[in-house]
């Protein structure tokens, strides 16, 4: 690989499959440093199945992942924990460990990994709550914050270890106007001042469009597109016209693969 | 043709697959033993909500068990006039037998089911791989102190099933059915052996101890990530922890007679 290379991640030729069913068919996806690379696609993509690659968490078949040059599937499991002291990730569910409140969430990974003193790693909590707005939350349990604060506080764990990469799955799913303008803008300036690189998996185009720096869209398998945010919704590809404008016939059919509808109710006649 | 043939192989190959990673499962969880000693806080929580949590029930019945051996006891030995020897045969049923096999029976039903719950719950909310991309190891900080302090608790708790039951023997052959009181402690101390019966009774819960925690951190990790799968894990590790403990108490109890 060469060292000019300014892609944090470079997949390639990756295959993945669960059982019967391929997921990923020899797909390559390149993560520049320091921007936000958005990963769309129709739901049932396996978006999430692409982040928990790259977290190591799933092996794939065939193919390559590398992160800062190293290539995570053929890691040993305790190099694989030291890489994703390099990573953080923002679950869909945020994740957060229920039986600790939202200080303790964001202390976690700071009290698991270094030896800071109490005192500094207050500060450090309290500086990350403030950035995502939430240092008031401290004391409360995760079950008593709302969809949108939960993620906020995932966030902030997420980046308690001041990671280079923050992987977001789905972070705008189910949130009010509100909270999804806040999530949007906290992704945007986090990423711009703590020099992060952002990988976000969304089927929300609007907002995922409005702060990706690159983005690829990923259907049945394969990319089928990509590039910056005009040149997608531009493009004249059915597939990625079909996503980006929510078309709901075209190359994603909308019926589920079944036999003809005719034969269907005929059959129904047969039937006592 | 060979259909079936091949079915038969599938199966045998999928059988010990999943036995090979069940056992891989148990000694990573084992090499991460070293919890005890550089994190005791982590094991002292666990000990707390696995033992100390479990104590009123294992009191309350091995007080009962004691007292019904100590009625059904008298019952029997009256008719060979050695009611006296109330004592010995309270201890040594609780001390060989009842003590490890009941507690651990409950303790499946107490602690096992719980940890299984919880941990399974914690697979289901994306809690295990939110560590595991935290870079913090699941099998180190949530299933080896639970394993260890699993393994220190039942036999403690077996002791005390133990005492509480001799004690509640005492109660009903002493107090009420008339039995006489030195008689029911000499005879006990005399007859009863701490190479033969106690440490006996300290191997079996050892083992029931590892058995049945292992059951539940098991089933609880590897369980399927949905409301029903978190079920179906907390009735296994009962019904598996069941059947382990009293197919396991004879076959220790064969080897060591």
């Amino acid at each position: 690989m060469p060292a000019t290379d300014n892609n944090l991640v470079r997949i390639r030729d990756l295959h993945f499959s669960r059982g019967h069913s391929e997921i990923f068919n020899g797909i390559d996806i390149d993560i520049p440093k320091g921007k936000i690379t958005a990963i769309m696609g129709p739901s049932g993509t396996g978006k999430t199945t692409l982040l928990k690659l790259i977290g190591g968490q799933l092996k794939p078949q065939q193919g390559t992942i590398h992160f800062h040059g190293e290539n995570i599937p053929a890691m040993k499991t305790k190099k694989l924990y030291e890489v994703r002291k390099k990573m953080g990730m923002l679950f869909q569910s945020g994740a957060l460990l229920t039986d600790m409140t939202v200080f303790d969430n964001i202390a976690f990974p700071l009290r698991e990994h270094t030896d800071l003193p109490e005192v500094m790693i207050r500060d450090l909590v309290l500086m990350k709550l403030q950035a995502v707005g939430l240092r008031g939350a401290r004391d409360l349990n995760p079950s008593q914050l709302s969809g949108g604060m939960a993620r906020r506080v995932a966030f902030a764990r997420a980046i308690a270890l001041d990671p280079e990469m923050v992987m977001f799955d789905e972070p705008f799913t189910g949130q009010d106007p509100i909270s999804m303008g806040v999530l949007v803008q906290l992704i945007r300036s986090m990423n711009k001042a703590l020099e992060l690189t952002s990988v976000i998996v969304s089927h929300d185009i609007e907002e995922t469009m409005l702060i990706a720096d690159k983005v690829y869209v990923i259907s049945q398998g394969k990319i089928v597109g990509h590039g910056s945010p005009d040149e997608m919704s531009r493009s004249t590809s059915p597939w990625i016209s079909q996503f980006v404008h929510g078309e709901a016939d075209g190359p994603v059919p909308f019926h589920y693969q079944a036999p003809s509808y005719k034969e269907d109710l005929l059959a129904g006649e047969y039937i006592d | 043709m060979f259909d079936w043939f091949a079915q038969i192989g599938k199966s045998a190959i999928d059988f010990f697959a999943r036995l090979g990673g069940e056992v891989l499962l148990f000694l990573q969880t084992v090499k991460a033993f070293t919890v005890i000693i550089f994190r005791p806080a982590l094991i002292v929580q666990q000990l707390f909500s696995i033992g100390v949590r479990s104590m009123l029930i294992i009191i309350v019945s091995g007080f009962f068990v004691g007292m019904v051996l100590g009625l059904q006891g008298y019952n029997t030995l009256i008719d060979f006039g050695a009611e006296e020897s109330l004592g010995v045969m309270v201890a040594l049923s609780l001390v060989r037998e009842l003590g490890p096999v009941v507690t651990a029976l409950l303790y499946a039903g107490r602690a096992g089911s719980a940890l299984t719950a919880e941990i399974g719950l914690m697979k289901a909310t994306e809690q295990l791989s939110g560590l595991e991309m935290m870079a913090v190891n699941p099998v180190e900080r949530i299933l080896a102190p639970r394993l260890f302090a699993g393994i220190i608790s039942m036999p403690l708790l077996a002791a005390m099933f133990s005492a509480v039951g001799v004690f509640g023997g005492y109660l009903v052959g002493v107090d009420l059915l008339g039995v006489d009181t030195g008689a029911y402690w000499s005879q006990m101390q005399a007859r009863v052996d701490f190479d033969q019966d106690i440490i006996q009774g300290v191997i079996k819960s050892v083992v029931f101890g590892v058995v049945t925690t292992w059951i539940a951190v098991y089933e609880g990790y590897t369980c399927l990530p949905t409301s029903e799968g978190v079920s179906r894990s907390t009735t296994r590790t009962v019904v598996y922890s069941a059947l382990a403990v009293l197919g396991l108490d004879f076959l220790l109890t064969a080897l060591m007679l």
